[in-house]
């Protein structure tokens, strides 16, 4: 199987996931350069984070517009699996796959230090390996992860079993201690921790292993 | 709408001395030059650019204000 990537002017997360991909659990993949159209033969695409397009406007919000995404958006919509993380998880709000927006960090600091987080898996694809209620943790480093969404929407989330990732201790203000969530489909991830940071045994932790490594299940 | 940076600001006012704010808000202003046919498609651009694009409308709000004359020089 091949897992794409996509790359755009100000990613910087992307080497790290071909790295967690390929070199910690020997997964091939194909880097996605934003304005490509070609998902051929990808079994699952990763928005990294990063700064896309230096972050101008809005966090994720010139990247919704690019060539690459509209393939994305309708490989999402066929089911396919695709999973944001940090800068990744802002463009997926961005482009409507899932709901809410990332804000400011409530005391405005940039944050970068582990988080733990409550795993809730539901019927999100990405999670199936681990389970209910166990906690997990990954390195958080952002400055604009505080996810906020209309009360209805959060009422929907929670019905939904889509709030699949909590902060243990709430880091940024985020409504309901929400670090991930998925779509209705469980298809689509997105999460502002890292797990692809959280690979490696000798640099602090491989809970994120299981998360990348489900697709191969 | 939370605005955790106005607040920074309406905090640091106070310890300026200026301790009469009640309320202080940051948020963009976006200056835009549009040729269209008449003001109505004009207008309808512009509201679709502040809608989709501009602003998100999740977490901002937004009012569009025209000017009648704008003069830029440059610095």
């Amino acid at each position: 199987m091949t897992v794409g990537i996509v790359v755009f002017p100000g990613s910087n997360c992307d080497r790290d996931v071909r790295w967690a991909l390929e070199g910690c659990l020997e997964i091939s993949t194909r880097f996605l350069w934003h304005e490509e159209r070609d998902l051929s033969g990808l079994e699952a695409v990763v928005i990294p984070g990063g700064f896309s397009y230096g972050d101008y406007l809005r966090c994720g919000a010139i990247a919704r517009f690019a060539p690459v995404l509209e393939e994305v958006k309708a490989f999402a919509e066929r089911g396919g699996a695709v999973l944001g993380i940090c800068n990744g998880f802002q463009v997926l709000t961005e482009m409507g796959l899932l709901p809410g927006a990332l804000t400011r960090n409530e005391k405005l600091h940039f944050i970068c230090e582990p988080a733990e987080l409550t795993v809730q898996p539901g019927q999100c694809r990405w999670l199936q390996g681990y389970g209910a209620d166990e906690t997990v943790t990954f390195p958080i480093a952002h400055g604009e992860g505080r996810f906020q969404c209309e009360s209805d929407q959060r009422k929907a989330l929670e019905d939904g079993g889509q709030v699949v990732l909590r902060y243990r201790q709430n880091p940024n203000g985020s409504v309901a201690d929400i670090a991930g969530i998925t779509n209705a489909g469980g298809n689509v991830l997105g999460l502002m921790p890292h797990p692809e940071r959280a690979c490696d045994s000798q640099t602090g932790g491989a809970d994120g292993r299981r998360l990348l490594a489900s697709l191969l299940g | 709408m939370l605005d955790p940076a106005g607040e920074a600001t309406r905090a640091a006012a106070g310890r300026l001395g200026v301790t009469g704010v009640t309320r202080l808000r940051i948020g963009k202003a976006i200056e835009v030059e549009l040729e269209a046919d008449d003001q109505a498609s004009a207008q309808a651009q512009l509201e679709l650019l502040s809608d989709r694009l501009l602003a998100n409308p999740v977490i901002e709000n937004w009012s569009l204000e025209r000017l009648e004359q704008v003069s830029i020089t440059a610095a």
